[in-house]
């Protein structure tokens, strides 16, 4: 059952991040590399600052806002240096690297000792509920455990629909047609390369902002962590869009937190099975390469079936 | 008012694939006048209305419009002042965004665009009017998708778009020149219905003959980079498809004997 809490928590956590993909990927079919290195900078950002004595508050902001810098820079190199977006998500990546080390100060960073978010959701929950475990049906959980999972699901939620509201507002319906035409936003005095780059920005400062969640929530804070996160997130966003199978944008978000909670179940279930753990993120590509093109696949061997019949 | 002062634009400078697209244009369109630009491939019309739209920056010259010197503005931020229709009816609307997200967007051309709720999300009512007077049924489909629409019925969308605000300036490029010939009338209907109830200053550029003499107020011929015909008023009105065709021919006429003139010249002094 902690398996389950565990899984969900670190769903939600990780829909963060799906949601800053879904902005990038989904409406401007950028595909951010950075969001790698970003995670764990906003992680990393969050650890040294917490071992300092900052609050856990202003260090997950401190985070969010390294992140969104981090963001821009991506955005810069590609609007305004005309650098191809893959390479300028791979620079800000490889370049990140060593600026998380630096942060850190060695390649990781333990929170044991320090008092985080999670520590401040427990204590909420032991002082409004003032019990120790919760009984769901024939388990005893933790009441900490779920006051965390709550914790990390409320984020996720209040991000999401924020950016269901955003997408009504002027500056977001703007922001969309550029994704979808840039030609048309241009004729509409919309500049479709700024509102990418502010796209990046916030998908920068969400990776982050998970990153620093996701240390706090294991206790640590290590450079390879966000290893394999973009591709995560992807195939959160993929399977969200399976999921949901609409053109509502708000329910396309839930899509994600979703998608994004269900892959991670997915894959707890798996480990539990017996997948070897250095598996997984081969697994992970191999399912968002099915998903890309399996599509297109299935078409063409349709049309193929077709005209044999 | 639209005034261009000797524009120059040329392509590739320097290299064998210079192309002097613009060798001097001056053009005034006083404000409600709908002025029609035709001329042959590579007669730099389109060039033109790139130019004044800021899609090419001009090498010499200035554009005035409505009293403000554009000629130096970036092309999001001459919008505010410009409505465009283009050639490709894929250009002008965004394909993934509902007919109503699409007018939400263009209610706001020029304007300040903040994270207040958009004002045409929120009352259908006024959007489904809008749509109503193109008389296509879109009132009933403003949650329907662009890209499910056909060429004729989004280049009509893209006008009412344009227009939505009144622009300074309506720049139209060729654009029913991509569309079925049923479809182009319903689209020039439109034009004629958007540009004549409202009184907008237009600028078409155009291929074909027939509009040329019926549309518009003015008629503008182009060749090689320069201005070589301006045809308003009376003149206007009697103007038939075939006289452009004569004018035409003409020009190419002339250009034939000027290489030969040029080639006896040059054998008699040298």
């Amino acid at each position: 059952m902690s398996l389950l809490t565990g899984a969900l928590t670190m769903g939600c956590i990780l829909a963060l991040m799906a949601l800053g993909v879904f902005l990038t990927f989904r409406i401007f079919g950028f595909a951010d590399l950075a969001t790698d290195s970003v995670l764990t900078l906003g992680a990393a950002t969050a650890a040294v600052l917490l071992t300092r004595g900052v609050p856990p508050v202003p260090a997950t902001l401190a985070a969010t806002g390294a992140g969104m810098l981090a963001g821009c820079v991506t955005g810069a190199l590609h609007t305004r240096l005309k650098i191809n977006n893959l390479l300028s998500g791979i620079l800000v990546m490889t370049g990140l690297y060593s600026v998380n080390l630096r942060i850190m100060g060695g390649s990781n960073v333990p929170l044991s000792q320090t008092a985080t978010m999670i520590d401040m959701a427990t204590a909420v929950a032991r002082r409004l509920t003032g019990v120790e475990t919760v009984r769901i049906s024939v388990w005893e959980i933790p009441a900490g455990d779920l006051a965390v999972l709550v914790g990390a699901f409320l984020p996720a939620c209040l991000i999401g629909l924020a950016l269901r509201a955003f997408f009504r507002t002027d500056f977001g319906v703007a922001l969309r047609a550029s994704g979808d035409n840039a030609q048309s936003a241009l004729a509409q005095g919309v500049s479709a390369p700024d509102m990418l780059l502010i796209s990046l920005m916030l998908s920068g400062g969400l990776s982050a902002l998970a990153g620093a969640l996701m240390a706090q929530y294991q206790g640590f804070a290590d450079v390879q962590m966000g290893v394999g996160t973009l591709v995560l997130g992807l195939a959160s966003v993929i399977i969200g869009q399976a999921l949901v199978r609409t053109r509502s944008l708000g329910i396309a978000i839930a899509g994600v937190v979703m998608g994004s909670v269900l892959f991670r179940l997915l894959v707890s279930i798996a480990l539990r099975w017996g997948l070897n753990p250095n598996d997984l993120k081969l697994i992970t590509a191999l399912f968002v390469l099915a998903t890309l093109v399996g599509p297109d696949v299935a078409a063409r061997f349709g049309k193929r079936s077709a005209r044999r019949a | 008012m639209l005034d261009i002062r000797g524009i120059v634009k040329t392509f590739h400078p320097g290299t064998e694939n210079e192309v002097r697209a613009l060798q001097g244009v001056d053009l005034r369109v006083e404000d409600g006048s709908f002025v029609v630009v035709i001329g042959t491939n590579g007669s730099g019309k389109s060039t033109l209305q790139n130019a004044v739209s800021g899609s090419v920056v001009v090498d010499e010259g200035t554009i005035l419009l409505a009293g403000r010197d554009i000629t130096r503005w970036p092309e999001h931020r001459r919008a505010a002042l410009i409505g465009r229709v283009f050639q490709n009816p894929f250009s002008g609307t965004a394909p993934g965004m509902s007919v109503g997200e699409n007018l939400a967007l263009a209610e706001r051309r020029g304007l300040r665009r903040t994270l207040r709720r958009n004002a045409s999300l929120r009352s259908r009512d006024a959007l489904a009017e809008r749509v109503r007077c193109l008389g296509m049924g879109l009132q009933d489909r403003l949650d329907t998708e662009i890209g499910s629409l056909s060429g004729g019925q989004r280049q009509a969308l893209t006008l009412l778009m344009a227009t939505m605000r009144r622009p300074e300036l309506l720049l139209l490029d060729e654009h029913t020149a991509a569309l079925d010939p049923r479809a182009a009338e319903m689209v020039i209907r439109v034009t004629d219905d958007l540009v004549r109830g409202g009184k907008l200053t237009t600028l078409m550029v155009t291929h074909s003959m027939q509009q040329a003499v019926s549309l518009g107020d003015r008629l503008v011929m182009m060749h090689r980079g320069r201005v070589v015909a301006d045809i308003s008023g009376a003149e206007k009105q009697r103007l038939r498809p075939g006289d452009l065709l004569d004018r035409f021919d003409a020009i190419r006429r002339r250009e034939q004997i000027d290489p030969s003139a040029a080639e006896m010249l040059r054998e008699t002094y040298i």
